[in-house]
C-alpha cells in the first residue's frame, strides 16, 4: 500500500483542488467580502428559508383549458360552415358535457360538413392521435370530443405560455433574479429572493388579464337577466363594480362575435384630462385594431362590454368607428391598479387563471439571522470536534482534520459548479456528511490500533487497517446513496435538498476520508519508517 | 504525547446477557412512542395540515406576549390561533387554520395573513415579521404523501440492501432498527409537542441515515467474526463484535455529538426541533445497533453456515488464528 506512482499523486490532487478551489467564492460570500470580478465564479446558492424572499407556488386548473378549447371550436366550426362556398345550416348547438355537438339539418349535406370540420383539427404532438374525435350519431348529430391527447397538449402549451407571461411581469415589477419554474403538469414554481413583501406579486400574477370586448345584448329583458336566465347566443356578465350589500348588477351580452384583447402592442396608465381619474390607454396592433374597427364601424349607436377576467368594466355606446387602433379603459380604477392592470395587458392575458396555492416568505432579517449563527455553531463545533480528533489519534488525527476541512470545501465547491441550492435541511445533510466523514476515519484508525494490538507490524496494520475498514465504510455509504437517490427522486422541497447535499457529501468524504488519507499516511511511512506509531 | 482512549484496550462488557429485558424495554419504549402518537398527536405543522403560519420577533421585549396576542388575533374573527415559542422567549409563530373558501378564492387566506400582520404591528411597535408561510390543503397532502413514501421506500430499499450484502436476518434487524429510532423520535416530539414540520422529515432520514451507518459497521464485525470463530456460540461471539467496534461507536458518537451540540446551542432558532431531533436519534441509533440489531440475529438464527457453506468444519481455535 506504500506504492503511489507519482501520476496517482498528481490526479489525485488535481481532483482535490479543482473541487475544493470552487467552494472559495463562496466562502468569500458568507464572509462578507467582495469576490474580485472577472475569475470564475461558481457559488453556492442560498435558499429562501436562509436568504429570505419568497417561494409562491401557483397551480392552474387544467378544466378551464377544455372549456376554451371547446369554445374556440364552436367558434371555428360555425365561421367554416358559414363562408363555405355553400353555406350549410347548423342547429341545436350545444358545448355542455365537455363535448360540442350540433344536427346538420340536410342530411346529405354530412360528408361535406365532416370534410370541412376536418382540417380543423389536428395531430396531438408525437402521440399519434388527434386532438378531436369527430363522430356522427343519431343520422344527423356531429359529436366533437376533444381527446386527452389533444388536452394534454394544450395543457402544456398553456403552461409553457403562462411561464413566459409570468416571467414578464415579475421583470415588469423589477425584481432582480428570479426563479420562474414549472414544476408539475399544472403548476409554476415562482422564487424571488429578497423580496419584503409579496402582495403586489400576487396581486399581478392572480390577475389572469383576459380582456374581451362584446357586444350587449339590447333586446335582453332586463328582468330575466337579473334572474339569470341566459337568452339564446347570449351570456350574462356581472359588472365588476359592486355596492357593498347589494347583488352584482348583471348584463347580457353575445356571447360569440366579439373580439379579444390579447393583440395589443401597448397599454399604459393614463390619467382623464377632464376628471383625473385613472384610466388605462391601450394601442392594438395592426390585426387587432382592423378587427376593431371593424366592429365599431358596423355597431356604430349601440352599446358594448368591456369585459376583463369574466367581469364587466364598463359598456359604453359606440358613437363613432374607432378606427386608429387605440381606446381607453376606464372602470373606477386607482393609480395602482390601473398601472398593475397596465402590466398586465402588456404582458398578454395568462391562457389560464392561476391560484396561489403554497407561499412562503422569509424576512432577510430572520434569514440573515439564522446564517449568521449557523456559521458561527458550524464553526465552534467543527473547532472542537478538530481538538477532540487531534486528542484521540494525534498525528493521525492531524490527517483527518485536514481531511475533514477539505472535504467540506469540497462540498460546497461541488454544489457551486454544479448550482445548487443550500436550505435549511441541506445543513442537515452536511452534519450527517461530517459524521460519516469522522465515521470512516474513526472505523480505520480504530481498526489499525487493533491489528497493532494482534501484534502486526506497523505497515502491515495499516495496510490490513483500510482493508479491512474500507468494507464496512462501502456499505455503510452504500445504504446512505440508495436512501439519498430514493430521497431525491420522490421526495419534494426540503427532502430534496437533504438529498443532494448528502449525495455529494458521500462521494466527497470517501474521497477525502479513505483515499486521501491514504495517500498521506503511505508518503509519511515511507519517508519515516517508523517502527513504531502513536496511536 | 499520551492520546486520548476512551475505551480501554481489551473492553468485555457482556452487552447482550441483558438482552431480553433491553428487548422488552426497546418494545415498551415503542408502544408508549406510538401511544403517545395517537393520544397526545403530533403538533403537526402547516406543511402537513395546510393553514397559515406567521413568525413575529418582538425585538425589545424579553418575552412575546402570548396571552394579549392571543386574545388581539382571535378578536379578527378567523378562529382561535395556535400561537407558540420557537427558540427565544421573544420569537413566537402564529398559526392560523386556512379561512373557509380559501381553496377555491387564495385572496382570502391573503386577506387573513394581511389582516394579522397588521394587527400585531399595530398592537405592537417592535414587532417584526420574519415570515409568512401559507399552505393549502391540497399542497400540504402532497407534502405528507411525498415525505411518507421517501421514508417509506428509503427503509425498504436499504434493508433490501443489507439483506443482498449480508443476509436476510441482517435486513430485518437493521429494518426493526429503523422503526425503533423512528418510533422514538416519533414520540419525542408527540411528547414535548414540539412543532412537526418538513425540517423535521429531514432530521428524521438524517437519522435514519445515521444508524444505518452504525447497524452497519456492527454487522460487518458480525459478518467477519463469523467467518473467523466458527464455533463461538452467538451470544459470545455478537458481544466480541460490539466490544471490538465498542471504541470506534464512543467516538463517532462524540464527535457527531459535539457538532449537534454547537448548533443547538448556539445556531439559528429555526432548526432548534431539527437538531434535538438528530440529536435524540444519535442516542437511539447507537443503542438500537447494540440492542435492537445485533440480538434479532440470535433468535433469527444465524450462524456461520450462512456466510461459510457446507464448511462448519475444520475450525481453528482463536488463539491459533492470531498468531
Amino acid at each position: 500500500m506504500l506504492e503511489f506512482p507519482r501520476w496517482k499523486v498528481i490526479w489525485l490532487w488535481l481532483i482535490t483542488l479543482g473541487f475544493a478551489l470552487a467552494a472559495l467564492p463562496s466562502v468569500v460570500d458568507v464572509a462578507g467580502l467582495r469576490w474580485p470580478a472577472g475569475l470564475p465564479e461558481p457559488k453556492v446558492n442560498l435558499g429562501l428559508d436562509l436568504a429570505g424572499g419568497s417561494d409562491i407556488l401557483l397551480e392552474a386548473d387544467p378544466t378551464q383549458v377544455r372549456t376554451q378549447r371547446i369554445e374556440g371550436m364552436e367558434e371555428s366550426v360555425r365561421n367554416k360552415l358559414r363562408t363555405m362556398s355553400q353555406p350549410v345550416r347548423i342547429s341545436d348547438i350545444s358545448n355542455n358535457n365537455g363535448t360540442l355537438t350540433f344536427l346538420v339539418d340536410d342530411p346529405s349535406k354530412i360528408d361535406a360538413v365532416r370534410e370541412a370540420v376536418l382540417p380543423l383539427t389536428n395531430g396531438a404532438g408525437l402521440t399519434g392521435k388527434r386532438d378531436w374525435t369527430i363522430n356522427v350519431v343519431d343520422g344527423n348529430r356531429f359529436v366533437l370530443a376533444p381527446t386527452q391527447e389533444g388536452i394534454d397538449q394544450a395543457v402544456t402549451q398553456a403552461m409553457d405560455t403562462a411561464v413566459e407571461v409570468v416571467r414578464k411581469r415579475i421583470d415588469a415589477l423589477g425584481t432582480k433574479e428570479p426563479t420562474i419554474v414549472r414544476s408539475g403538469a399544472d403548476r409554476i414554481l415562482v422564487q424571488v429572493p429578497g423580496l419584503q413583501d409579496p402582495q403586489a406579486l400576487k396581486n399581478l400574477l392572480g390577475q389572469t388579464a383576459k380582456l374581451e370586448f362584446k357586444l350587449v345584448d339590447g333586446s335582453a329583458n332586463p328582468a330575466d337577466v337579473a334572474q339569470g336566465i341566459v337568452p339564446p347566443g347570449d351570456e350574462i356578465v356581472p359588472y365588476a363594480d359592486v355596492k357593498p350589500g347589494q347583488p352584482a348588477p348583471k348584463i347580457a351580452v353575445h356571447r360569440l362575435g366579439g373580439i379579444r384583447g390579447d393583440e395589443l402592442t401597448n397599454a399604459q396608465l393614463s390619467n382623464n384630462p377632464q376628471t383625473n381619474a385613472a384610466d388605462v390607454a391601450i394601442t392594438f396592433n395592426s390585426d387587432g385594431g382592423a378587427k376593431f374597427a371593424k366592429l365599431t364601424s358596423a355597431n356604430v349607436g349601440k352599446p358594448f362590454a368591456i369585459i376583463l377576467d369574466g367581469k364587466v368594466l364598463s359598456a359604453p355606446n359606440i358613437n363613432e368607428p374607432i378606427l386608429g387602433g387605440s381606446a381607453v379603459i376606464s372602470g373606477n380604477f386607482t393609480n395602482d391598479s390601473a398601472s398593475q392592470l397596465a402590466i398586465s395587458l402588456r404582458s398578454g392575458a395568462l391562457p389560464v387563471d392561476l391560484k396561489v396555492i403554497e407561499e412562503r416568505t422569509v424576512g432577510p432579517d430572520l434569514g440573515a439571522d439564522s446564517i449568521r449563527k449557523g456559521v458561527i455553531a458550524m464553526g465552534v463545533g467543527t473547532l472542537a470536534l478538530v481538538v477532540f480528533i487531534l486528542v484521540t489519534y494525534g498525528r493521525f488525527g492531524v490527517y483527518a482534520c485536514v481531511a475533514l476541512l477539505i472535504n467540506l470545501f469540497m462540498i460546497l465547491g461541488t454544489m457551486g459548479l454544479i448550482g445548487t441550492t443550500l436550505t435549511l435541511p441541506g445543513i442537515a445533510g452536511f452534519v450527517l456528511t461530517i459524521g460519516a466523514a469522522v465515521d470512516a476515519q474513526v472505523l480505520i484508525f480504530e481498526r489499525i490500533r487493533e491489528e497493532r494490538h494482534r501484534g502486526r507490524r506497523v505497515v502491515q496494520a495499516v495496510e490490513i487497517g483500510y482493508k479491512e475498514a474500507t468494507r464496512a465504510i462501502f456499505d455503510a455509504n452504500f445504504t446512505n446513496i440508495i436512501a439519498a437517490t430514493l430521497m431525491f427522486a420522490f421526495g419534494s422541497g426540503p427532502v430534496k435538498g437533504f438529498a443532494v447535499v448528502l449525495m455529494i457529501g458521500i462521494v466527497t468524504s470517501v474521497f477525502t476520508g479513505v483515499v486521501l488519507t491514504r495517500m498521506w499516511v503511505a508518503q509519511w511511512l515511507r519517508r519515516a519508517r517508523p517502527a513504531e506509531i502513536n496511536l | 504525547m499520551k492520546l486520548l482512549k476512551l475505551v480501554p484496550d481489551h473492553t468485555n462488557i457482556h452487552f447482550l446477557k441483558w438482552r431480553v429485558p433491553f428487548y422488552l424495554v426497546s418494545v415498551l419504549l415503542v408502544a408508549a412512542s406510538w401511544g403517545l402518537v395517537l393520544t397526545k398527536g403530533l403538533n403537526l405543522g402547516v406543511d402537513f395540515i395546510g393553514g397559515q403560519m406567521i413568525r413575529v420577533t418582538f425585538d425589545h421585549s424579553a418575552e412575546a406576549p402570548v396571552a394579549t396576542l392571543r386574545d388581539e388575533v382571535t378578536q379578527l374573527g378567523y378562529g382561535e390561533p395556535t400561537i407558540q415559542r420557537f427558540g427565544k422567549p421573544n420569537e413566537i409563530s402564529i398559526r392560523m387554520k386556512l379561512p373557509v373558501g380559501a381553496d377555491k378564492d387564495p385572496a382570502l387566506s391573503d386577506k387573513m395573513s394581511r389582516t394579522i400582520t397588521a394587527s400585531v404591528k399595530a398592537h405592537h411597535a417592535d414587532a417584526r415579521i420574519d415570515g409568512v408561510d401559507s399552505v393549502s390543503g391540497k399542497v400540504s397532502k402532497e407534502l405528507g404523501w411525498d415525505a411518507f413514501r421517501a421514508l417509506g421506500l428509503a427503509a425498504v430499499f436499504v434493508a433490501g440492501y443489507i439483506w443482498l450484502r449480508f443476509e436476510w436476518q441482517f435486513g430485518i434487524g437493521a429494518l426493526l432498527s429503523l422503526v425503533h429510532d423512528v418510533s422514538l423520535t416519533l414520540g419525542l416530539f408527540a411528547l414535548t409537542q414540539m412543532e412537526f414540520d418538513l425540517n423535521i422529515v429531514a432530521a428524521l432520514l438524517t437519522l435514519i441515515g445515521y444508524s444505518l451507518n452504525d447497524t452497519i459497521v456492527v454487522y460487518d464485525r458480525i459478518r467477519e467474526n463469523l467467518k473467523k470463530y466458527r464455533k463461538m456460540p452467538m451470544p459470545e461471539l455478537l458481544d466480541l463484535s460490539v466490544n471490538e467496534t465498542l471504541a470506534r461507536t464512543i467516538v463517532t458518537s462524540l464527535s457527531m455529538l459535539i457538532t449537534l451540540i454547537a448548533l443547538l446551542l448556539l445556531g439559528p432558532q429555526v432548526i432548534f426541533g431539527f437538531t434535538a431531533a438528530i440529536t435524540l436519534g444519535i442516542f437511539v441509533g447507537t443503542y438500537s445497533s447494540i440492542y435492537m440489531a445485533a440480538p434479532i440475529l440470535i433468535w433469527l438464527k444465524v450462524s456461520s453456515k450462512s456466510f461459510v457453506p457446507g464448511e462448519a468444519s475444520g475450525d481453528v481455535p482463536p488463539s491459533a488464528k492470531r498468531a
